[in-house]
């Protein structure tokens, strides 16, 4: 059986004060090989905590994870991480960054170049192999992340706000990127963001989730990635249905927000 | 007080006399074009016109005040040439009799000849006397005026015991045994016993390079200072560096381990120099311990800081690449703590270089510190002087090596 399970996860812990934290309640998911899935929420609705069990960083206090049939105990190569930013090696150069995962595994130099070069190329970065990793912009680097990620050819692509410190202009530009590499690839990616027109734009289903505990508040099946493969990003923002869904999800996370603070409110 | 005066006034006159001349001079850069310098950092450029009139002005004040050859103008300084009073003598019987005393002051390792002795008038007789710069001399004048004389006036001013009279070339206190000490004016020069001039200082540098000093040459007390700093900073970051990483990285080691080197961190370590000695003795193994004691704290709270400071994306990173633990310590957490452990290692550096001159002003047969220790036993003040600027010389000159290294080696560092 492939694709990725998300079985039922809660996530429970306590505070030193004694209190505990539910951080994560009944999540449950079925990712088939090859979708793009994005997450939104607001803060403290336990995304990233997600994320973190997706990759194995965390345990689940309840549930379990399975990817291509086998229960996830930990990190492993088959489920790579782009992180938001400061995540690459910068004692390196972008090449040995790239082939850092090969590398470690022992392939051999030829083949590892020939990936590296490869990668180089498709995130547009060929003739930076033998730059330092801090001279680069900061979309620059993301694509260094993304060349490193597939260098070591995941099943899954987990990314953790990879374009949330970009200005707006290279964020657009990295998102066409993705729904790139998405497309080319076939791989399964999950996506965590702030920013709802990312989630509208690089999710075939996107989650809302909401906190306290943190949960599954409602799901879409969106059009736009697959539009935005082919189409102009700004042509994809304008089509049917866009502003309203993304209406729709900002009153939603608004209610949520004020909800918090409501009770912030009342608990002071 | 006069030196600080000089210093001030230095420091006001060059920088207004440059602060006009800058003006003058078109700057078109974009610093030049900011309205708000005061509390911009980056506006703040070290003027180094300032920095080459600072050393400058050290020499200078520096030459002043010790009557050097190498600086112009010079302060007052002590008297040297024919001095002399006369003194007026009472006898028992209320007699009173003038006499001349001459005096000559002479320089520090000349001789001079006696002065001529006077003839006085009525029973008191002249006297004369010998005497080096900065120096007095105790005159009994009335000693061949007869029985019973005394002096009751010098220059014809009245004189009572512990009065002091100017005179020409110095000035004459009468003691309460009824003596006169002359004391040679001293001007405002400092002697070379306590400060020699700069000129002094580099002729008994190069004199000590050529010849050595106390059977070694100068390199060797110098060598064998820095080879013991090198020896105690390489065993201290053997063991500290390790021990820090291990302090990152397991909780275990933390705990045992944060107790003894927070106690031990803040203990300055030449206090450990009497226990040392005690245990290890006051040779070489008793320094490189001390040493050892010294760099180890250092170096194990850089390395732990080094662990600490690695970004968790960067280890969650490397783990979902595939890296083994093993892997991750070789290629991510030392790599990412070599920017630390460099500033660690300077900071030991510097820590060790002033630790070992003052293990061996304790005890050395050789060494910077133990050739400045044993000048100061013969008042060999130029050797002193010598020795403590080849000591600032030296550790300046450690840390910019050490700088030069790590922008050499980790060119990555505040760049993550």
């Amino acid at each position: 059986m492939s694709g990725l399970i998300i079985d039922n996860i809660s996530m429970r812990f306590d505070l030193p004060g004694g209190a505990a934290v539910q951080a994560l309640k009944n999540v449950s998911l079925h990712l088939k090989q090859g979708e793009l899935l994005s997450v939104l929420g607001p803060s403290g609705c336990g995304k990233t905590t997600l994320l973190n069990i997706l990759a194995g960083f965390l345990a689940p206090t309840e549930g379990q994870i399975v990817l291509g049939g086998k229960r996830v105990t930990g990190p492993s190569p088959e489920r790579g991480m782009v992180f938001q930013q400061g995540a690459l090696f910068e004692w390196m150069n972008v090449r040995q960054n790239i082939d850092f995962g090969p590398r470690m595994k022992g392939m051999a130099k030829p083949e590892r170049d020939r990936i590296t070069d490869h990668l180089l190329e498709t995130v547009g970065l060929h003739d930076f192999g033998e730059k330092a990793v801090y001279e680069l912009s900061g979309g620059m680097q993301q694509r260094v992340a993304l060349a490193r990620c597939l260098a070591n050819d995941p099943d899954v692509i987990l990314m953790d706000e990879p374009l949330g410190a970009l200005d707006a202009l290279t964020r657009e530009k990295m998102q066409g990127l993705v729904l790139k590499l998405w497309k080319e690839t076939g791989k399964t990616v999950v996506l965590i963001t702030h920013s709802v027109e990312e989630a509208l734009l690089l999710g075939e289903r996107l989650l809302v989730m909401a906190p306290r505990p943190g949960r599954i508040f409602r799901e879409y099946k969106l059009p736009f990635a697959e539009r935005g493969v082919h189409t102009d990003l700004r042509e994809v923002k304008k089509s049917d249905g866009f502003s309203e869904t993304r209406e729709e999800i900002l009153s939603m996370i608004w209610g949520m927000e004020e909800e918090i603070m409501g009770k912030k409110d009342s608990a002071a | 007080m006069m030196v600080l005066v000089f210093y001030v006034t230095i420091f006001v006159v060059s920088m207004l006399v440059w602060g006009r001349i800058k003006r003058h001079r078109n700057r078109h850069d974009f610093t030049s074009l900011k309205t708000v310098t005061f509390g911009d950092e980056s506006a703040i450029q070290p003027d180094r016109v300032a920095s080459v009139i600072s050393v400058l002005s050290v020499f200078l004040i520096w030459g002043a005040f010790t009557g050097s050859s190498i600086v112009p103008l010079h302060v007052p300084g002590p008297f040297s040439g024919e001095a002399g009073f006369t003194y007026t003598a009472r006898a028992p019987d209320g007699a009173e009799a003038e006499a001349e005393v001459r005096i000559t002051v002479h320089a520090a390792g000349e001789t001079a000849v006696e002065p001529q002795v006077p003839q006085g008038s009525g029973f008191a007789q002249g006297d004369s006397a010998v005497v080096q710069e900065w120096r007095s001399v105790l005159l009994r004048p009335v000693e061949n005026d007869g029985e019973g004389a005394v002096v009751v006036a010098v220059n014809g001013q009245p004189i009572a015991i512990d009065d002091r009279v100017n005179v020409t070339g110095g000035t004459v206190t009468l003691t309460p045994r009824g003596s006169l000490n002359f004391q040679a004016a001293k001007g405002m020069q400092m002697e070379p016993i306590w400060l020699p001039a700069p000129e002094a200082v580099v002729a008994r540098f190069v004199e000590i390079a050529t010849n050595g000093y106390q059977n070694t040459s100068l390199w060797g007390h110098l060598g064998a200072s820095l080879a013991r700093v090198m020896a105690g900073f390489v065993l201290g970051s053997i063991v500290g560096i390790p021990l820090g990483y291990a302090m990152g990285l397991s909780g275990w080691f933390r705990g045992w381990f944060d107790p003894i080197v927070e106690f031990m961190r803040p203990v300055p370590p030449l206090a450990l120099i009497p226990l040392v000695i005690i245990w290890f003795g006051i040779w070489e193994t008793g320094k490189v311990v001390l040493l050892f004691l010294a760099a180890l704290w250092i170096m194990t709270i850089a390395a732990r800081s080094g662990v600490s400071g690695v970004k968790l994306s960067k280890i969650h990173a490397a783990y979902s690449l595939g890296a083994s633990k093993a892997q991750i310590l070789r290629h991510v957490i030392i790599p990412n703590s070599l920017p630390d452990i460099f500033t660690g290692a300077r900071v030991a550096m510097g820590v060790c270089w002033g630790t070992v001159v003052a293990a061996e002003l304790v005890a050395a047969q050789k060494g910077a510190g133990m050739m400045i220790i044993a000048a100061s036993k013969f008042q060999l003040t130029d050797i002193v002087v010598m020795g403590i600027i080849l000591i600032g010389i030296i550790g300046y000159g450690i840390d910019i090596l050490m700088r030069m290294a790590e922008k050499k080696l980790v060119p990555w560092k505040g760049r993550g």
